[in-house]
């Protein structure tokens, strides 16, 4: 299919282009780089609204803990700016490309925020919805309008921010977001607990939870998983490693390392380097490698495909296509993983203390194995799956019908002739 | 203030709209009389007061919902209320509405430890959950300074903060999980123990929807272990000025304090009269910075601390050497409403939020307006985050005063907008802000909210006359002309 991509430079013309797309009742695939475009339902549209044109940042004020910037400021420039300022987006957000065969870095703030991602450093700063403040976009009527503020402390009006994150385009094209930023860590440092498994180790990333120690990242990696590991201080263990992360101040960094190693009974402490790459590894899902045959960057775009540094993740075997991201009550994690190995060849790890299971199997009938266990707490995303199947399985967890009726009323409300990315997230939504 | 116009036909059917509620709620459970009405005739802004038609008070989910689709069906406006302690009006009744109270809804379900939550009905008090969980070490973070008084689900409803709220998040950002009744009775489960609901983020829309979206009947929420230590340490400084600098610095050093407070002289003065905490009555501007967390860390940040304070030329610094001495630092500027109430027959709270950069600006400019309206004002200040509560001194008994007070709010709301901030930073618009939105938001911001709404409550009856300045139908927000064919191919760069 032929697809033309609309690339407008301001926020009238990404209304002019919603306004002519309502008129010829065409829908948009809204986009940033494109970088996620295989997060969610695949899209069957002719017509592309490209916000990479949208670039900038508008306001970064350090001492405000706000920065504001167009949405297709590429998180390449905004994460270097915000580093120079030793500050940092606290959710510590996903870069996803490499999962899909992409190079790293190729996201955008809007996309970022679009797709609600959020790393390990969710179980203490909360997610990307945690720090959006304020908006502008497109609604599905083609008028521009804006919502939430400019400043850290807000509550006029109802968060629309918030619903934005992890909406996935489908309410609102984003034309400016403004998000809380926070100060990097001075030091980082992990403590490892080496061949627990998983029951053993969800109980002492709980335990650590429930320290008054300020954890900020709580994994764990499976034998098999583990092995997978760049960093020579968890793969070269050779079996499971159980990983509590401690980040902060440098005095106070020490005095919770020598602390919470007492309490856990640690075996090792990971130095700030190799703590920043094994969390990186965490949060990016590197140890399920990509497809093998990586998509092009943009679809109709004016760039040639780059070449995808595939090789880059390991172990991604042709065995292991599906990726399932699950979240879960933390204190349940071990048991649902216990009963999806029961149930499914597949190779799985943990972060958020238990709550994030991320799944990889090569079984495509997986859904109703996976979503069968969660019992209605919880929820399961087919992250990463081909196509066809996409369309096939519900890629979000299905809602209950009560739900499923007031999320279609919501996107009724700002986009009623379903223009922006319609069926992303559900079928008809 | 203008609320909806009262519809006469309601009030008329108001013996069968009784009987319809006497129906699903038995006994005390609905209130007729007019003397047991009036405790219900305003929230904590006493300057607007509004019998309610009838009050009911539930106590289980499944008669919430037959309260909601039964005033639905009888086209009845249906108001909800907490413990009534909102400063904005959110809770003020309307004459020809049902006042739906869930003081009723007060127990602790779980407690889960494991998970780190705690599931609690919405009539429970913020501090109540804070209790219910000290004995394992662990406390629910957001701390209004109402939490004595004011219940979890209406914190949800309002969104709220507290001194601590820069470091540990509003409530929006401590909630898991929610169980509401929207307007037609259906009852909805939004996430749970785990992180994320799934789908659209609802829950972030319900959280500060001021009770306009849907009415609340169990929450879940992020209970965390208490820090292990926290000491705070009392700066003054000769110019609010150089405070407002200090404050700057502190954030841009990377230090996020549990608390961080400013003060100006007038509220400085009232406060030490009244609890004698020992502030300095020499200075322009007092901060209080309460660092917690690990020993080591504690004492290695009120170092920092000092020395930027120093560096800004502050003329008096005093750490707390003692838990007793910290709380004392506190007792001060948690009276501070009340010990302005003893130099003032009456006070109004205002609560805007500014970038940190225009407070000297703002002050000034305030100190201007203060003389115009001829009234007094005293500032405190969660400094960390931008959020002012002036506090306009006023009488109420002297004719005309207290429009002079709210003119000057307004005023200060709209300073507020213009330097690039919001009319409320965490006691919501309710009735009292209402008329300001459009200061702050264009018509079209505006509509796209009120079709929010729309989606939750087509029929405009929970809660109408608060938020929003004009009421729209739903039928009417929702048209669209389109006309096919007749935009050109749009004049934007395309591949």
């Amino acid at each position: 299919m032929t697809v033309t991509t609309f690339k407008p430079e301001t926020a009238e013309q990404a209304a002019e282009a919603v306004r002519w797309a309502l008129s010829e009742g065409e829908p948009l695939d809204v986009a940033g780089t494109g970088s996620k475009r295989e997060l969610g339902r695949p899209m069957q549209t002719a017509y592309t609204l490209d916000l990479s044109g949208l670039n900038g940042v508008v306001a970064y004020e350090p001492e405000e803990l706000v920065l504001t910037a167009r949405a297709g400021t590429p998180m390449a420039v905004i994460l270097p700016m915000l580093a120079e300022k030793r500050q940092q987006l606290a959710f510590e957000p996903q870069d996803p490309g490499p999962l899909f065969g992409r190079p790293a870095g190729q996201g955008t703030l809007g996309g970022v925020l679009a797709c609600g991602l959020a790393g390990p450093r969710r179980i203490s700063a909360g997610s990307a919805r945690d720090h959006a403040l304020g908006m502008e976009g497109v609604n599905g009527r083609g008028e521009v309008y804006k919502a939430g503020g400019k400043v850290v402390k807000n509550v006029t009006g109802y968060d629309v921010p918030k619903l934005m994150a992890g909406s996935f385009g489908t309410l609102t094209a984003l034309t400016e977001v403004t998000v809380k930023v926070l100060p990097a860590p001075e030091d980082t440092r992990t403590l490892l607990l080496a061949g627990r498994d998983d029951a053993a180790a969800v109980e002492a990333l709980t335990r650590a939870m429930q320290s008054p120690h300020e954890v900020s990242g709580a994994a764990h990696l499976p034998a098999d998983v583990a092995a997978r590991s760049g960093v020579r201080g968890v793969s070269g263990i050779g079996g499971a490693v159980t990983l509590v992360r401690l980040e902060g101040f440098g005095p106070s960094v020490a005095a919770r390392v020598a602390a919470l190693k007492e309490e856990l009974g640690a075996d090792a402490v990971l130095d700030r380097e190799e703590s920043l790459a094994v969390w990186r590894e965490i949060r990016d899902v590197t140890f399920f490698g990509p497809l093998p045959n990586p998509p092009p960057l943009r679809r109709g775009g004016d760039e040639s495909p780059s070449p995808a540094s595939a090789g880059e993740g390991r172990g991604g075997g042709t065995g292991e296509h599906l990726l399932w991201k699950l979240s879960v009550p933390p204190a349940d994690g071990a048991r649902i993983a216990g009963a999806i190995r029961d149930r499914l060849d597949a190779a799985l790890y943990f972060d958020w203390a238990g709550g994030l299971l991320w799944v990889a199997t090569p079984s495509p009938d997986s859904a109703p194995a996976i979503r069968g266990l969660l019992n209605g707490s919880g929820h399961a995303t087919l992250v990463r799956a081909p196509d066809d199947l996409r369309a096939s399985v519900e890629v979000f967890q299905p809602l209950p019908e009560p739900l499923m009726a007031l999320t279609r009323r919501v996107k009724d409300g700002f986009d009623p002739r379903g223009i922006l990315s319609p069926g992303r997230m559900y079928a008809g939504v | 203030m203008r609320m909806p116009e009262p519809d006469a036909g309601v009030i008329a059917r108001r013996r069968e709209i009784v009987s319809a509620l006497r129906a699903i709620v038995p006994g005390e459970g609905v209130i007729v009389d007019e003397s047991e009405l009036r405790a219900y005739e305003c929230d904590g802004l006493t300057a607007y007061r509004q019998l309610p038609m009838v009050v009911v008070l539930p106590s289980t989910t499944e008669q919430v919902s037959q309260v909601l689709r039964t005033c639905k069906e009888m086209g009845v406006k249906v108001v909800p209320r907490g413990a009534g302690t909102s400063l904005s009006g959110g809770a003020l009744p309307l004459a020809d509405g049902v006042l739906l109270g869930m003081g009723k809804f007060n127990r602790i379900l779980d407690l889960d430890f494991a998970n780190r939550c705690a599931v609690v009905q919405p009539g429970v008090t913020n501090l109540g959950i804070s209790n219910a969980v000290a004995h394992e070490g662990f406390y629910y973070a957001p701390d209004p300074s109402s939490q004595i008084a004011c219940t979890i689900g209406g914190n949800i409803a309002e969104n709220s903060g507290g001194v601590h709220c820069l470091k540990y998040g509003l409530t929006t950002n401590n909630v898991l999980g929610l169980e509401m009744v929207l307007m037609d009775g259906t009852i909805l489960r939004l996430g749970g123990r785990h992180l994320d609901a799934g789908g659209y983020d609802l829950m972030g829309v319900i959280t500060g929807s001021e009770g306009l979206l849907g009415v609340v009947t169990e929450v879940t929420v992020r209970i965390l272990k208490k820090p292990a230590t926290a000491r705070a340490v009392l700066i003054g400084f000769p110019t609010s000025e150089q405070g407002g600098d200090c404050v700057a610095a502190i954030i841009a050093a990377g230090i996020i304090p549990g608390g961080m407070e400013m003060m100006d002289k007038p509220a400085i003065h009232a406060a030490e009269d009244f609890v004698h905490a020992g502030y300095p009555l020499d200075v322009e501007a007092l901060l209080i910075v309460e660092l917690d967390g690990p020993p080591a860390e504690v004492d290695h940040l009120i170092e920092r601390v000092e020395a930027i304070a120093h560096s800004k030329g502050c003329c008096y610094s005093r750490v707390s050497t003692s838990e007793e001495e910290r709380l004392a630092f506190w007792a001060g500027r948690k009276a501070a409403f009340p010990a302005v109430g003893r130099i003032s027959p009456d006070y109004y709270c205002m609560d805007g939020t500014i970038p940190r950069k225009a407070l000297p600006l703002v002050l000034q400019r305030m100190n201007e307006m203060s003389e115009k309206h001829g009234l007094r004002v005293a500032n405190v200040f969660h400094a960390g985050d931008g959020n002012l509560h002036p506090l306009i001194l006023y009488d109420a008994n002297k004719p005309g005063e207290l429009e002079k007070a709210e003119e000057f709010g307004n005023d200060i709301l709209r300073l507020c907008v213009e330097v690039g901030g919001v009319l409320t930073g965490e006691h919501g618009v309710g009735v009292e802000k209402r008329d300001l939105m459009t200061d702050q938001f264009a018509p079209v911001d505006l509509e796209q909210q009120q079709r929010l709404k729309c989606a939750f409550d087509p029929d405009g009856l929970l809660n109408p006359g608060k938020v929003f300045p004009t009421l729209h139908r739903c039928a009417e927000l929702g048209r669209l002309h389109v006309h096919k064919g007749e935009l050109r191919f749009p004049d934007i760069p395309r591949f």
